[in-house]
């Protein structure tokens, strides 16, 4: 370190051309801290308006009221059907804890099929029943031919995933049995 | 690093790189276009569609490096002064903006059929059309001053303000939900798409890097002798009242 120090000093103009680098790399350092803390702590505060959409469990923890809101999770298997008017379905998005039954009246995408991910639009209906003014389809990150999907099937390897996550009530499949356990019951 | 600061040195190292990139850029893309195009499989769920992949994700990959790049181009303008950095950071911007136009454009065509919309602003969109405008913006800025280096100077802070969203990209899709799904290739277990079509993938990324170090090669040579132009024609400013003096 004094060795560094008495170097440094022989050659007065090379230490403080050296300073002056170090100063400017600290201060470029710091100032990329400070944005990115001011960016996690904006971004994290507003999480709830940045999600796209919310859960099943989301609506059931907290109900939007009048609002319009973004379910999304995957179209419960066997629970498509067409109302009587020919042009409205209704189906159930589940995150597999909670399950929303939706009406949407209008075409829906070509990936949209039951076990596939969906985000609807719309409002919750006096009745509970979500109202959807759109309804768009999300697939999930897994890419493969169709002869391995039709294996993997066979195998009993193939779970569809559940897109996203509870934004509201973050572990709603942790937390209902333990609220049950500690609260409900004496 | 200041072994590279030289711009002599530059010029004789990319006088080797440039032919042998601009050569893989070419064999690359119309090997990474046969096997993505036609002897990849189509996808279980998207048939044929998912062959978009093929173009969007080597270009969001590549929005996302050429971005990362000019951030630490632009630390080694700041800090050490590097001649060359600036130089880079100029040359390479306008190439980040195509790749990330090409990404957004693709993404939007391969959205409407799949997800039933051209367009919607979750996460991850909103924070690549946030990167895209960083790159005009960029490019702008560096172009609004009179005194270059005052430019250049400018053009470094706004890149390091803008490198925040890097991550913001690439982990929105872990961090919030968003109707573009989570990632298929860089994630901690592995990838999730199957091997016949990661190939064609891989070789499309390798056409579009290619592609980049050669055209970003030829742009850092030509703003180079812009440079050297502009300073013998102030030499020759300069020269030239003592000229008339003389005659």
């Amino acid at each position: 370190m004094r060795a560094v120090t008495r170097a440094a000093m022989a050659v007065v103009g090379e230490e403080s051309e050296m300073t002056r680098k170090k100063r400017r790399l600290y201060v470029v350092a710091l100032a990329l801290l400070g944005l990115g803390s001011a960016a996690a702590l904006t971004l994290s505060a507003f999480e709830e308006n940045i999600v796209f959409f919310f859960s099943p469990s989301d609506i059931v923890a907290q109900p939007p009221g009048d609002r319009n809101v973004r379910l999304g999770g995957l179209v419960e298997e066997g629970s498509v059907r067409k109302l009587p008017d020919g042009i409205s379905i209704a189906f159930r998005v589940t995150d597999t804890v909670n399950a929303i039954p939706v009406t949407y009246t209008g075409i829906v995408p070509d990936l949209f099929r039951e076990g596939q991910g969906v985000v609807a639009e719309g409002k919750v209906g006096p009745d509970g029943v979500f109202v959807a003014r759109e309804v768009l389809a999300r697939h999930d990150e897994n890419y493969m031919p169709p002869e391995v999907a039709d294996a993997l099937k066979r195998a009993g390897h193939f779970q569809p995933e559940v897109p996203g996550r509870s934004v509201i009530a973050p572990s709603a499949a942790q937390a209902a049995p333990q609220a049950t356990s500690t609260l409900e019951r004496p | 690093m200041h072994r590279f600061a030289n711009p002599a040195r530059f010029q004789r190292l990319a006088a080797v790189i440039l032919p042998w990139a601009a050569g893989i850029a070419v064999l690359a893309t119309l090997a990474g276009l046969w096997t993505g195009l036609v002897t990849s499989p189509p996808d279980y769920q998207q048939g044929d569609t998912v062959r978009i992949m093929y173009v969007h994700v080597p270009a969001a990959w590549m929005s996302l490096f050429v971005y990362t790049t000019m951030a630490a181009a632009a630390v080694a303008a700041l800090v050490w002064r590097h001649p060359l950095a600036e130089v880079y950071a100029r040359a390479a911007a306008p190439l980040g903006a195509g790749f990330t136009a090409i990404c957004l454009i693709t993404g939007s065509l391969w959205g409407e059929p799949m997800w039933g919309t051209w367009w919607v602003w979750d996460a991850r969109l909103t924070s690549v059309l946030i990167l895209f405008f960083l790159y005009l913006g960029f490019m702008a800025l560096v172009n609004a001053f009179d005194d270059p280096t005052r430019g250049a100077k400018a053009g470094s802070i706004l890149l390091l303000v803008g490198v925040v969203n890097v991550p913001i990209i690439k982990f929105s899709v872990d961090w919030w939900n968003t109707l573009h799904q989570p990632a298929s290739v860089l994630r901690l277990d592995g990838p999730t798409i199957y091997g016949d079509m990661l190939v064609p993938l891989f070789i499309m990324f390798a056409a579009f890097k290619a592609y980049f170090i050669a055209v970003v090669i030829v742009r850092m040579r030509a703003e180079l002798a812009a440079r050297k132009v502009q300073a013998m024609r102030l030499t020759q400013a300069a020269r030239a009242p003592e000229l008339s003096a003389a005659e």
